[in-house]
């Protein structure tokens, strides 16, 4: 018993304790010469330009479906001029950074593990280390440059997106007064709400970069192992993402 | 200065509890192409990794050039791999380039030259090869024995002095099994290199070889040119030598 929960707590340490060695080292290519920046460009398009769409879908619906949803509670007591600020508040400050960051995760974090994960299982990184070039300065360095500076990006996209869908649900079909519902936004949100959701999209930028890279690098066992380490990225980035936000959210806030 | 190109003194690896190299003992010669038989799955290629440093051993020497590499750092490792060529099993190429890129890659790499020489060097290479007309084809749109023919281009690029060659015919049909083992021993001719190609093809690899050794049981169990290895009276030889003896052919004599 004691020892079927050691273990996984062994395994577990363990992994972070190499999700972090890996970061420290792409950290240190990061800073070594010749630098990459076409690779960290090509990464910026993946995970950014491609995964706009999606982003903007997801933001426009949760802002949609937070106007709807709060719009029945604050008219209660009357206070529907409310739903403004609540939607911006709730978006930037959580739905915005964590919505980002698990749809990033589904799309650029699956891709970036089956991507490294058949590299691996083909020998196309073994081939690079026997021409004497670092695999995590090619692979893994501007993946994680690009999850770190994107997801930022992205998390204004869908912090602005949701609120525009919040004004077109409150104030077009709800019918709040839009002079409220403005004016409480703009009372009600500081600029520390908004730059606390970046700092937190671009720790999740991170920790979804990292843990696919992760899984990719080290995957083994052919089709079967590139598949497992596709799900695990994807799992444990989502789940750590979750944590993480709870963390630093008691933190910031 | 020594005058073997490799040599492995007692090199042994265990995975858990499966030994895998037990004692190996290797000398290669200079110049020639050495070729290591042996079963599938039983070391071959965790062996020819060893060479280029791709795996560490539990115990024992790599010597190349007075250089033991097994107590080298990766910095210092990568050094020696620079005169190293490497052509993988299933050619290892990068899928997400195409394949003038793929050859052209270690000279961008490593080398200061000009787009403008590199495209010479990239073509010459590719015609050596034979694939001149599929410069800008991706990997995925080539068969088994392209791919091998410009992993061999990329391997060949940088004029190393050591190529190592992971089952160059393996999944390949027996004619083009020929034309790859003909262009390995052009090259070598040619280019007088040290060759070590691992492989369990054993009517193919009598024909380039000029140096034979058989990986048995985790160690070395005969080594010697072709002519010696094939009158060898050893049990464990002729036991691997006999199984591939076609019924009415005379088993690979060339």
């Amino acid at each position: 018993m004691v020892r079927g929960l050691i273990s996984p707590a062994g395994r577990f340490v363990r992994e972070s304790g190499r999700i972090v060695l890996m970061l420290a080292e792409s950290i240190y290519w990061a800073v070594k010469r010749p630098f990459k920046p076409d690779y960290i460009f090509q990464q910026m398009e993946f995970i950014g330009v491609n995964s706009t769409i999606i982003v903007i879908i997801t933001g426009m619906f949760t802002g949609m479906v937070l106007a709807l949803q709060s719009y029945y509670g604050f008219r209660k007591f009357g206070a529907e001029g409310l739903v403004g600020a609540t939607v911006a508040l709730s978006m930037t400050r959580e739905l915005g950074p964590v919505l980002t960051g698990l749809m990033v995760t589904g799309r650029a974090g699956s891709a970036m593990a089956a991507q490294l994960g058949t590299m691996r299982v083909t020998e196309q990184i073994d081939a690079l280390t026997v021409m004497a070039l670092s695999p995590i300065k090619y692979l893994v360095t501007p993946r994680i440059i690009a999850g770190f500076l994107m997801l930022p990006v992205l998390t204004v996209v869908s912090d602005f997106i949701g609120i525009v869908g919040g004004y077109v649900v409150g104030v077009k079909l709800l019918g709040i007064n839009e002079g409220a519902f403005i004016d409480k936004m703009i009372k009600y949100v500081e600029l520390n709400d908004i730059y606390n959701g970046l700092v937190k999209s671009a720790v999740f930028g991170i920790i979804l970069s990292s843990v696919a890279c992760y899984k990719g690098f080290y995957a083994r066992g052919g089709a079967e192992g590139v598949g497992r380490a596709t799900t695990e990225a994807v799992v444990v980035s989502s789940v750590t993402i979750l944590i993480s936000d709870y963390v630093l959210t008691s933190l910031m806030f | 200065m020594e005058d073997k190109a490799i040599r492995v003194v007692d090199l042994h690896k265990s995975f858990g509890a499966q030994k895998v190299l037990d004692g190996i003992n290797l000398e290669i010669e200079k110049g020639e192409i050495t070729v290591i038989i042996g079963k599938s799955g039983g070391g071959k290629s965790v062996l020819l990794k060893h060479l280029i440093g791709l795996i560490k051993p539990d115990s024992g020497e790599i010597w190349i050039d007075g250089v033991d590499i097994t107590k080298l750092k990766e910095k210092e490792l990568n050094e020696i791999r620079m005169r190293f060529g490497m052509l993988f099993q299933e050619a290892a190429l990068f899928d997400s380039m195409n394949v003038f890129d793929n050859v052209a890659f270690p000279l961008r790499e490593h080398t200061g030259k000009s787009e403008h020489e590199i495209e010479k060097i990239v073509q010459e290479k590719l015609n050596e090869v034979g694939l001149f007309d599929f410069a800008g084809k991706r990997p995925a749109e080539l068969s088994g024995g392209m791919k091998k023919r410009v992993g061999l281009a990329r391997a060949l690029i940088l004029d190393p002095e050591i190529i190592l060659f992971d089952e160059p015919t393996s999944a390949l049909d027996p004619i083009i099994s020929l034309t790859i083992l003909d262009l390995i021993k052009e090259t070598q001719t040619h280019l007088k290199r040290t060759y070590v190609v691992i492989s369990h093809d054993i009517l193919g690899m009598f024909r380039i070889a000029d140096k034979v050794a058989l990986l048995a049981n985790g160690t070395i169990a005969e080594y010697g040119t072709p002519r010696e290895v094939r009158q060898s009276r050893k049990e464990v030889t002729m036991e691997f030598l006999n199984a591939t003896k076609v019924p009415g052919f005379s088993g690979g004599e060339s």
